[in-house]
């Protein structure tokens, strides 16, 4: 990472993706000044959400401290953060449902301090909890969803969505008997029905299995490819590897963002794997050791890693000569890099 | 990062026989969840206080003081000192004099007052002539129990009201009897049957305190189930959400409302003397008054069983200062007051007024004013109190 902490300023992503800026909305909203110069919007690209600045207090605690993000159309952006990072806080504030502290921002173009009710009307917010009615079945819920936005004809639209997610033959089923699978992919049915422009996804797969994890990430990807916005929290890191574009955030702070492979490509962590041996001791003995910084154990192996190679080679050098052990470089993960961000950021925090 | 091994008998190891201590486990936990409970707390305070203040000094079965109208057709000292002898009683207090029978009569009928007192023509000429003349005690029966003590003490009235005057016939005896007689007249129920009081009342109450339940847990349940968040962050204003949850009430409100006066009528014959589309109307008027007030209690509670303690609440003044259980003209005046802030006192006006005494809109529209004036009240404590966001 190229700047140390607290507030990630290079702009480097969005050439993830090749979206035409066909669909461009013209309301770039927010102060263009310093976005101009960057380069990015000079090829058409238009902004989703572009926010500066934004900071929540709960009482005396910072949950969001001065965030900055911007994303743009048709982009999947992961938002990665450990547990109570802020990142609900984040999404609630972008659709509305918190009023920032301080800061500025528009979502879709439309200021979100001022213009929650049009910010509502393009925006699908999926919670992190499911919160549809359980005491609905799932055409009720779909139906409701759509007479609530106004759709010309809520009953079509919630039979389409019906076959659309696959729920055909559960259409009268309660919401509530539904198992988590399929209750993730009625909310998300949810949100896509009145047509936003944004979806905001708050940990849409915590609590389903891998099979239901593909189909709903490959919804995302045909959801983005027809010119949608996706901004999704997650804990998993292959989801991350999913995603156009990353953002890492703990302590209420922006500590990273950017596609996968500069983010880790710019941690500047060295990286070693060892196998073999009494990990678990090697594991304490490492981990008090100058230099190295993270030692994460994976299955029968040990992930050691440093922000500084030199020191770190030379703190396992002793151990490398131990034959019972295998030592390899290595590229560290993205949930390393994570892990050491979110130590870095606490140590500066205390 | 590396953590320190997990040491399972940090605490101790479990001991055996633990039937006293989990029971203190638990005891434990309830006390500190209901510490953390703050309505919860207040209701085990404040129900007994309210319940010990309000029986204790508000509540009078044997009310005093009633408001009673005169009509004196005959100002004379026999006139003066047999309402001397009324206000004596302490039954009776005089805050009106009418110059009319109509007047007289829409005095009673419109509640201002409970009873009303008539001096025919010559009433004085009558008793020294000793013919006995009667005088007319006109009551607000609908209510028997607030008329039924005064009304017994109107004989010792006739006892004692001319003992003192002089220049009349020879004071009664065996033979002759009392020197003048008072008819009593107890007006729209008669017989002092119970149920034609009652059964209106009921009306009132049961609509009270199932719409109160029925709003009360309706913005409390979204925020427990986790639906509200999905909601707010849907395109629907507070006013809209408050609307759409009244009104399906205000349906059920009404099938309940007719059930109850058509159980009234059937079962306990009790009369509809006025109009059934105005008691119709009035009754929704009512119903969504209290839905208003049920839906205000449901965006301040921060759970439905806070909820259901504030219905409680409020239930309770509504059931023992509304006039339903206890006579409204016995209560001190500053319960009264209170009375008068609940929309029950004035249904239980209106309902007795159309059911038992015909009354109409004209006479009734203070009592209507006040409904739609809380409705209305309710509506936009709630709508200002809704948050529509998380903060």
């Amino acid at each position: 990472m190229s700047d140390s902490g607290s507030r990630a300023v290079s702009d480097s992503g969005s050439r993830a993706v090749s979206d035409s800026g066909s669909r461009a909305v013209s309301d770039v909203g927010g102060d263009g000044r310093e976005r101009a110069g960057e380069g990015e919007t000079g090829n058409g690209r238009a902004i989703a959400i572009d926010v500066n600045g934004l900071t929540k207090r709960f009482g005396e605690r910072v949950v969001v401290r001065d965030l900055s993000m911007r994303v743009y159309r048709g982009q999947i952006y992961g938002f990665l953060g450990p547990n109570g990072s802020g990142k609900t806080t984040t999404i609630r504030m972008l659709c509305g449902l918190l009023t920032p502290d301080a800061g500025t921002g528009t979502c879709l173009g439309y200021n979100i301090l001022t213009e929650a009710a049009e910010i509502k009307r393009h925006v699908g917010y999926m919670t992190q909890r499911f919160s549809l009615y359980e005491d609905l079945s799932v055409r009720e819920n779909l139906e409701f969803v759509g007479r609530l936005y106004g759709l010309a004809n809520p009953r079509r639209a919630a039979q389409a969505a019906l076959v659309r997610l696959g729920l055909e033959g559960r259409g009268h089923q309660l919401a509530g008997t539904l198992s988590g699978g399929w209750k993730q992919r009625l909310a998300l049915g949810a949100c896509i029905l009145p047509e936003p422009r944004l979806l905001l996804l708050d940990e849409p797969t915590a609590g389903v299995d891998p099979k239901a994890r593909r189909d709903f990430w490959s919804q995302i990807h045909q959801l983005a490819s027809e010119g949608m916005t996706v901004l999704v929290s997650t804990h998993y890191m292959d989801e991350a590897e999913r995603c156009h574009e990353i953002a890492y955030i703990a302590y209420g702070e922006l500590l990273t963002r950017g596609p996968v492979k500069d983010v880790i490509r710019n941690s500047g962590l060295a990286t070693w794997t060892v196998t073999g041996g009494d990990t678990w001791r090697l594991a304490e003995e490492l981990s008090s050791r100058e230099g190295v910084d993270m030692v994460a154990p994976f299955g029968a192996s040990l992930h050691v890693a440093g922000r500084d190679k030199a020191k770190l080679d030379a703190a396992i050098a002793p151990y490398r000569r131990d034959p019972a052990l295998s030592w390899q470089e290595d590229q560290p993960t993205l949930e390393d890099v994570f892990i050491d961000l979110m130590n870095r950021s606490k140590d500066n925090f205390q | 990062m590396t953590e320190p091994p997990v040491r399972p008998d940090e605490g101790g190891r479990p001991r055996r026989g633990g039937f006293f201590r989990r029971v203190w486990a638990m005891l434990i936990k309830e006390g500190l969840q209901l510490s953390r409970d703050r309505i919860t707390f207040a209701t085990m305070i404040f129900i007994p206080l309210m319940q010990l203040v309000l029986f204790g000094y508000a509540i009078n079965t044997t009310p005093r003081h009633l408001p009673t109208a005169i009509l004196i057709q005959d100002d004379s000292d026999a006139t003066r000192a047999i309402l001397a002898a009324f206000s004596n009683t302490a039954y009776f207090k005089i805050i009106k004099q009418v110059r009319s029978e109509k007047d007289f009569d829409f005095a009673i009928a419109s509640g201002e007052v409970q009873f009303g007192i008539e001096f025919p023509a010559d009433f004085e000429r009558a008793l020294r002539r000793g013919d006995k003349p009667a005088l007319l005690v006109a009551a607000d029966a609908t209510d028997p129990v607030a008329t039924g003590s005064a009304i017994a003490a109107l004989n010792g009235i006739v006892a004692n009201a001319l003992v003192h005057e002089r220049g009349l016939p020879p004071r009664d005896d065996a033979e002759s009897g009392p020197l003048f007689e008072i008819r009593a007249h107890a007006r729209y129920n008669p017989a002092a049957v119970s149920q034609l009081n009652i059964v209106p009342g009921l009306l009132g109450i049961i609509l009270t305190m199932t719409m109160l339940i029925f709003t009360a847990l309706s913005v409390t349940r979204e925020r427990e189930r986790g639906t509200m968040e999905s909601l707010l962050a849907m395109p629907i204003r507070p006013v809209e959400i408050m609307l759409g949850k009244i009104l399906p009430y205000v349906l059920i409100g009404f099938i309940q409302g007719a059930i109850i006066i058509g159980a009234g009528t059937l079962l306990f014959g009790v009369p509809i003397l006025g109009s059934l589309p105005l008691l119709a109307a009035l009754t929704t008027l009512f119903i969504a008054t209290n839905l208003a007030i049920g839906y205000t209690f449901s965006t301040v509670a921060q759970n439905q069983l806070q909820a259901i303690q504030m219905a409680f609440m409020f239930f309770l003044p509504n059931i023992l200062l509304s006039g339903f259980a206890f006579p409204f003209a016995g209560m001190p005046r500053w319960a009264q007051w209170i009375g008068e802030a609940l929309p029950l006192t004035h249904f239980l006006r209106i309902t007795r007024g159309i059911m038992l005494k015909g009354s109409d809109l004209a006479t009734l529209q203070g009592d209507a004013l006040a409904l739609a004036v809380a409705m209305f009240v309710a509506m936009g404590v709630a709508v200002a109190r809704f948050r529509q966001t998380l903060d």
